[in-house]
């Protein structure tokens, strides 16, 4: 039995103009000190699944269960990141990560709750912005106080929804290398899903590879009955990454292994898309690996 | 250097353009005093500010701090009233949609009205001032916290989920700070409405202040005082506004 466990679950959303289904059974199971990236484009429906596994939301069927357990709620086992840090901005830096601290770990002392908290800044070179305010920060450095509240509460799973989304190319990258260093030296090797629209960073950080395969679209007349432009996304085969690591992008590129399993997930994702690419001018170019919005991302 | 001259200069061309028009006024009206008129007889109430020569023949720095005093505790009433319910109706739906009809009624009700009641209530005017200004000045405040609790981003929500925060954490570490700008944009409201009751209650119940003194010197003839007393309640409405406003601006910085 795989430590985490996805079974058939569905999510749809009410609108003013009917119903729409996002999932539709979706099932992936991930081993325990695993990193698995799902990749897909925007509106395919990743952060409405991240939610889902995390226990943010509950799915309309199906269950979500890590070591054994299901889940119902968020769990206290889990951490989350999320694209837009969602850092409380009255707090400082180390106030922030001790808040997750304080909740996450009531039976340690406010010393030691201190201490955890200025340890995992430290870890992620933030030293020197203790006492500054979110707002203070630069994007980067946000999503590293993030990344310090997420492992200061020592997680055995981590939820990442398109961490470096937000950020530029290079700080994207020393981000990626750092995220990397982290669930490595974890001595509890947490287990990692991340969400991401771009195959590089997923090859680059991943055990394994799904891709998320939005549905075709929908003709008009099945379209009239709810507010389904596309019939709701499944998940691929999982494609493996058998790279040695620390892997850097430099390398990558010109890694053999790594072109075939990039090309492996650009041609799961396209596969879907192919119908509308011949049509549609405006597609995104496949040979960029990061794909471009296919409708809107339901909030 | 002339911007500045401008910007002290034309306020100060204004309100010799209001004093002009008061005496203009005044020449044309025979009970209405004169600017220099008003001066000569308010002079004692204004340069000997802290004297106390009877009952409502004080300083008018005196009147205007009995005034203030019953305004303040009043205002900390209402507020103290007002901001647990703003943020009840915040945070249920269930409780705005029973409560709002019941709010939308009693917000329009005038001071002059409820003070009555509230002498039937209490049987003294003091307790019967407070009551009315807590009642009239409540509810921007409630209205403000509601919409402050109700304006937090989800991704705040979504941190006391995945923090897993206790129900009281998160309302001290996310709902209260969250919501603090709306709350004193709310308070800043309130107290300008405390404000403006203050005047009527203080003429119906006779007690001492700006608005009694204004009400006593209206029965005993001396026109001048009422203008007197105008004048202080504006400028001292404007300043309380002034120093909200100064609170206000220095928590949305947070």
């Amino acid at each position: 039995m795989s430590f985490i466990e996805v079974e058939g679950i569905s999510k749809s959303f009410q609108t003013s103009t009917g119903t729409r289904d996002v999932l539709r059974q979706v099932s992936l199971t991930i081993d325990r000190g695993e990193f698995v990236s799902i990749v897909g484009a925007m509106g395919s429906g990743k952060s409405t699944l991240l939610s889902l596994l995390s226990g943010l939301t509950q799915p309309d069927t199906g269950t979500v269960s890590v070591g054994g357990t299901v889940t119902r709620g968020v769990r206290n086992d889990s951490a989350v990141v999320f694209q837009n840090y969602s850092l409380l901005p009255w707090f400082t830096a180390l106030e922030n990560v001790r808040l997750a601290v304080e909740a996450a770990c009531p039976e340690l002392s406010k010393q030691e709750q201190r201490a955890r908290a200025t340890q995992t800044l430290e870890r992620v070179g933030l030293s020197n912005a203790f006492d500054k305010r979110p707002r203070q920060l630069s994007g980067g450095m946000r999503q590293r106080v993030a990344i310090a509240r997420a492992f200061a509460t020592k997680p055995d799973v981590l939820f990442l929804d398109e961490p470096f989304g937000a950020l530029d190319a290079l700080t994207r990258d020393t981000l990626q290398q750092e995220l990397a260093r982290l669930c490595r030296d974890d001595d509890r090797q947490v287990t990692t899903v991340m969400i991401t629209n771009s195959v590089e960073e997923a090859i680059l950080l991943s055990d394994r590879i799904v891709p998320m395969i939005p549905g075709p679209p929908l003709d008009c007349a099945r379209r009239t009955r709810g507010v389904n432009e596309r019939a709701p996304t499944t998940l691929g085969t999982p494609i493996p990454v058998d790279l040695p690591r620390p892997r850097t992008l430099a390398q990558l590129a010109h890694d053999e292994q790594a072109t075939h399993a990039r090309a492996h997930v650009i041609a799961a994702l396209t596969a879907a898309l192919g119908r509308k690419r011949a049509t549609s001018p405006l597609q995104p170019d496949a040979a960029s690996a990061v794909l471009r919005p296919v409708a809107e991302e339901p909030r | 250097m002339t911007k500045r001259l401008v910007h002290f200069a034309l306020p100060l061309f204004g309100i010799a353009l209001a004093v002009v028009a008061w005496w203009a006024a005044s020449r044309a009206v025979s009970d209405l005093p004169s600017p220099a008129r008003t001066w000569e007889e308010s002079k004692l109430y204004i340069l000997e500010p802290l004297s106390k020569r009877g009952e409502t023949d004080q300083g008018i720095l005196l009147l205007a701090y009995y005034s203030l005093m019953r305004v303040a505790r009043g205002f900390l009433l209402g507020i103290l009233m007002a901001t647990p319910i703003g943020f009840l109706l915040g945070v249920s739906p269930t409780l705005t949609r029973m409560f709002d009809p019941i709010m939308q009624v009693l917000r329009p009700i005038s001071p002059l009205a409820w003070l009555p009641l509230g002498l039937v209530l209490f049987q003294k005017s003091e307790p019967a001032a407070l009551f009315a200004i807590a009642v009239c000045s409540m509810w921007p405040t409630v209205i403000n916290t509601m919409m402050g609790v109700r304006a937090i981003p989800q991704d705040y929500w979504n941190v006391a989920k995945v923090l897993r925060l206790s129900r009281f954490t998160t309302f001290t570490k996310i709902i209260v700070p969250a919501t603090l700008p709306y709350m004193f944009t709310g308070y800043r409201l309130s107290l300008g409405i405390a404000w403006l009751v203050i005047v009527a209650s203080e003429m119906l119940t006779g007690t001492p202040g700006v608005g009694g003194f204004l009400w006593q010197e209206y029965n005993s003839l001396v026109y001048a005082h009422i203008l007197l007393a105008i004048i202080t309640i504006g400028v001292v409405g404007f300043m309380l506004d002034r120093l909200m406003g100064m609170a206000e601006t220095k928590l949305r910085t947070i």
